[in-house]
């Protein structure tokens, strides 16, 4: 009980001298996490449509050989981020630049160009898969009524394709939130680098990463009910509305499938 | 005799080393009903997706209006739109309700205007019983329901001919009468239709011309009077007599 005691009042010490930079990490910290896996989507998307592009015998040879190009150094790209920790990544390109250049590049630009860009890697595939997983007869009925391969693509196959991926892009969202720790050594100061000066000054280590601890649960459970919500949202109202019925033509009535299913 | 709207001449599809198309010709004029029979495997489906280019011919023609579409690629897209296909897995686009799986290829291709896509596709979704349903998503529909809702769709491209693969065959036996229904309705109306079908009395009270398929080729193309009641051919004799055992 007495440690109990203690340990609050450390937390309160902490928290006291080191609240206020210890919430400019957590802002830190949610800038890399939402930009990074936003564009590490976007860069997703790109990559996953290309690399399910097909190709027909009868298609001309540069578009063949033009995209056999592409998808190698796809390939290539994914498979190195995938395969190299981003911790490294971090380290080779901030480093990097200031080596082969003569710059040294704002920490935290680098932080959201590496989160970026790994992320990217891992949702190509997310997103590819996603494609992979529509069904088929989805495209032929688009291209029956006429559409060309974009106008199917981006209007019939890709919202359903990235509604089904929304948990595994929620994981990814989440995995930054957390991992978003390990650029503290490019002198990124978000959370988790600020929670470690702040146990360096105090000498409350366990007290301030405790607080971490409970700042990165609160990032990341919020995340998740945010996404919960998306993903609703885009599955549209679970009842859908009658029209006209033969009484009385202006009547609406409402159909909720819940119950029936 | 009507113009044709779609000859077929000459007609090759291999899959590697199966031929599954060997040399088929044939016409659908202009308010035509014509239905394919045959066993599985013969080619039908096949046929009917070279027809809509979803799978390219090996070899041959096709003739849309005295013109070959094989030729243009430009000239396929707005092929596809003049000729509808209703699929054996009705194939409604999920992310879309009932009105918008009817109204987006008049907007996308056709480029009409949002009013005017609504009210052709409310029109046909009431041809065919769903104008209840506009705002009800695929995945809250039927069978039969979704399947109408397809045909409405395909209606609202107003083509000058519509496919039809295995339409029925998909559905439990009480929703195949709906579908049934709304394809005598159209059949009627004097739209211009070829179906592939395993449905023989629909075959033989519906289409003015019966095409038996088999390995590949056609073997018989009459009338239904002919094919059902006095068939050429002791292979069509077989089929039919097998298929009314069922």
């Amino acid at each position: 009980m007495e440690k109990l005691a203690t340990f609050l009042s450390g937390v309160a010490k902490v928290w006291n001298l080191y609240g206020s930079s210890l919430i400019d990490g957590t802002k830190i910290t949610i800038l890399i996490a939402i930009v990074g896996t936003l564009a590490g989507l976007l860069i997703g998307i790109l990559v996953g449509i290309i690399k399910t592009i097909t190709v027909k015998k009868d298609d001309h040879l540069v578009k063949k050989l033009v995209l056999k190009i592409v998808n190698f150094i796809l390939a290539a790209y994914i498979e190195v981020f995938r395969s190299t920790p981003m911790m490294v990544q971090a380290m080779l390109l901030y480093y990097g630049t200031a080596w082969i250049f003569n710059i040294r590049v704002n920490a935290i630009y680098a932080a959201i160009v590496i989160v970026s860009i790994n992320t990217g890697a891992y949702m190509a595939e997310i997103v590819r898969g996603g494609i992979l997983s529509i069904d088929k007869g989805q495209y032929e009925a688009a291209h029956s009524i006429g559409m060309t391969h974009w106008q199917a693509m981006s209007l019939i196959v890709l919202p359903q394709a990235l509604r089904n991926i929304m948990p595994a892009v929620g994981n990814e969202f989440i995995i930054n939130m957390k991992d978003s720790c390990v650029l503290s050594v490019i002198t990124v100061n978000e959370l988790f680098f600020q929670t470690k000066s702040a146990a360096g000054a105090t000498y409350l280590t366990f007290h301030a990463f405790a607080i971490a601890c409970v700042i990165y649960f609160i990032l990341t459970f919020t995340v998740t009910k945010i996404l919960r919500y998306v993903e609703r949202r885009m599955d549209g109202p679970e009842s859908y509305t009658i029209h006209g019925s033969q009484s009385a033509p202006e009547a609406e009535i409402r159909v909720n499938l819940k119950q029936t299913k | 005799m009507a113009q044709p709207v779609i000859e077929i001449k000459n007609l090759k599809k291999i899959f590697g080393e199966r031929e599954v198309l060997k040399d088929v010709n044939f016409t659908v004029s202009k308010g035509e009903v014509v239905c394919i029979i045959g066993s599985s495997g013969s080619g039908k489906s096949t046929l009917l997706r070279c027809i809509n280019l979803l799978e390219t011919p090996t070899a041959g023609e096709i003739y849309y209006h005295g013109e070959d579409i094989l030729k243009s690629k430009k000239a396929s897209h707005q092929y596809c739109a003049k000729v509808g296909m209703v699929f054996q897995q009705f194939n409604l686009f999920n992310n879309l309700t009932a009105l918008e799986n009817c109204t987006i290829g008049q907007i996308k291709v056709l480029k009409k205007d949002k009013r005017e896509a609504e009210t052709v596709a409310s029109n046909y979704l009431k041809l065919v019983g769903m104008e209840q349903f506009i705002n009800a998503k695929p995945k809250q529909l039927s069978g039969g329901q979704k399947q109408r809702v397809a045909i409405a769709r395909a209606l609202s491209m107003e083509p000058d001919a519509l496919l039809f693969d295995e339409p029925t065959s998909a559905l439990d036996p009480e929703m195949v009468g709906e579908v049934l229904k709304v394809m005598k309705n159209l059949a009627k109306s004097g739209l211009t239709m070829l179906v592939v079908t395993h449905e023989m009395a629909f075959a033989r009270e519906v289409s003015d011309r019966v095409v038996f398929m088999d390995g590949g080729v056609i073997l018989e193309d009459n009338t239904p009077e002919e094919i059902f009641n006095n068939p050429k051919f002791e292979r069509t004799r077989e089929f039919l007599k097998r298929s009314k055992n069922e």
